[in-house]
């Protein structure tokens, strides 16, 4: 049996579909070659709006204020729904019989493409809303470039998405300036936000051969090409909310070919232990 | 051979013009604007539908509404067709329906409002600084925005500042 992965290793995915398969008799699937680039590109959208709901999705009954649970209880709604439609394309695409629940349920970490910023912890109200903000005005270009893409299964999912992530980053906005130009508490906590995520938005813009290979077929849009729009929104709701965006450019990566932080594993149990406690499991 | 009568699609509209929406119940199916289309497919009834938005719990339930109804009439081969595209906005809510909500103590939606992203130019374009939702209450135009989400993702709550009743917005989309 091959010995177990750990983060370093770059074949990380194959060591473990190697492991899996030794340990007990199940079939992994790979995808056909001439699907994957367009399977794994689905998947790094799909798995981020997955992740980041779930993530948003853990406010609830702890939030600030009862009309900011249940704008943060909707928005991880918007998104889990998002991730149906991704995700369940995704199974079409790879088309080895998985659906959206058994790519969200039955994956291992080294298996999900989501980008780190998602996996974050919530941090406090403003840490939380921050991400949201970095990540709402990424997903709001990514979703508009979408719309127009060769394929129309991804143009009408994204033509959807869009109309509910631009409420998304109206209401993110909206905090973001209050909280950055509000009291001297919540201002520091708004910059420690930023200078914490930041390092974790270069992500959203790298391009690797998968991504190329998609964007060529005009299937999804190349991600560095979202940066521009992306910068304009950011510098101008930083601006009105009176905080300094820092500066550097080193980027955390990883996340789009499955090398992820420890705080994935510990979603992934939490979200998927009912289906791997009782496969099949429904209500 | 039993000869079969088949209802036609007008009347099969008719009769989803009574199945009230789950979450707002007086309002339907149709008057919100998700039943696109109705048709026969040889023997087979098909119903298409459209959701509001992507993660709206509602959805299932709709579907099983709609099932028992058009069951209850008599019919036995159905189809429920899932259509994302063109994208179900609020702009598809009946007149009726929004005579419907105001009675019933929503802010019916205010066409060519849906956000963009933009938020100061949104509000700022469309109404020169502030857009009034007036109080299905009392109708006074003196309200504030409480939340961007209310009850459900497709309201906001807000506030009435003369009658002081809080109340649901649906939002433009
Ligand atoms: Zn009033």
């Amino acid at each position: 049996m091959p010995s177990l992965p750990d983060m370093n290793t770059p074949d990380v995915a194959e060591l473990a579909r190697g492991a899996a398969a030794a340990s007990r008799a199940t079939e992994v699937p790979t995808p056909d070659a001439g699907q994957e680039a367009f399977f794994e590109a689905l998947l790094r959208i799909g798995d981020s709006t997955l992740i980041l709901g779930h993530r948003v999705s853990e406010w609830c009954g702890h939030s600030p204020a009862l009309e900011e649970d249940i704008a943060l209880a909707n928005v991880a709604l918007d998104l889990i729904g998002q991730t149906q439609m991704w995700l369940g394309l995704a199974g079409e695409v790879e088309g080895k019989g998985r659906s959206a629940d058994d790519l969200a349920y039955l994956r291992d970490a080294w298996d999900f493409r989501n980008l780190l910023i998602v996996e974050r912890p919530n941090g406090d109200f403003g840490h939380t809303l921050m991400r949201q903000f970095l990540f709402d005005a990424y997903h709001l270009e990514l979703l508009k470039a979408l719309a127009g893409s060769s394929d129309p299964r991804v143009a009408e999912i994204a033509v959807k998405a869009a109309k509910e992530v631009a409420y998304h980053l109206e209401r993110s906005s909206d905090l973001v300036i209050r909280l950055g130009d509000g009291t001297d508490e919540s201002h520091r906590r708004m910059q420690a936000a930023l200078e914490a995520l930041w390092p974790y938005t270069g992500e959203m813009f790298l391009s690797d051969e998968k991504d190329a290979e998609a964007a060529a077929a005009g299937r999804i849009a190349d991600p560095a090409s979202l940066r521009p729009a992306w910068e304009r929104t950011v510098r101008d709701v930083l601006g009105a909310a009176t905080l300094t965006i820092p500066e550097g450019a080193f980027a955390h990566k990883g996340g789009k070919r499955g090398v992820h932080t420890e705080h994935l594993g510990y979603i992934l149990a939490d979200m998927q232990f009912l289906q791997r406690a009782y496969p099949g499991a429904t209500w | 051979m039993a000869t079969v009568t088949r209802p036609s699609p007008k009347e099969v509209w008719d009769w989803l013009s009574h199945v009230p929406d789950p979450e707002i119940p007086v309002i339907s199916l149709t008057d919100l604007g998700i039943i696109r289309d109705v048709a026969w497919d040889d023997d087979t009834l098909v119903v298409t539908v459209t959701p509001t938005y992507s993660g709206c719990p509602a959805t299932a339930v709709i579907n099983l509404d709609i099932e028992k109804a058009l069951r209850e009439r008599g019919i036995e081969k159905l189809k429920l067709k899932r259509q994302i595209s063109p994208a179900w906005t609020t702009d598809w809510i009946s007149e009726a329906g929004r005579d419907k909500l105001r009675a019933y103590g929503i802010a019916p939606p205010i066409d060519g409002t849906a956000a963009d992203g933009r938020l100061m130019g949104r509000v700022n374009r469309m109404t020169g600084g502030n857009l009034t939702v007036p109080c299905p209450r009392c109708g006074s135009t003196h309200t504030t925005k409480v939340s961007q989400f209310g009850s459900t993702p497709c309201k906001a709550s807000y506030r009435c500042d003369d009658c002081l009743e809080p109340f649901d917005y649906f939002k433009c989309i």
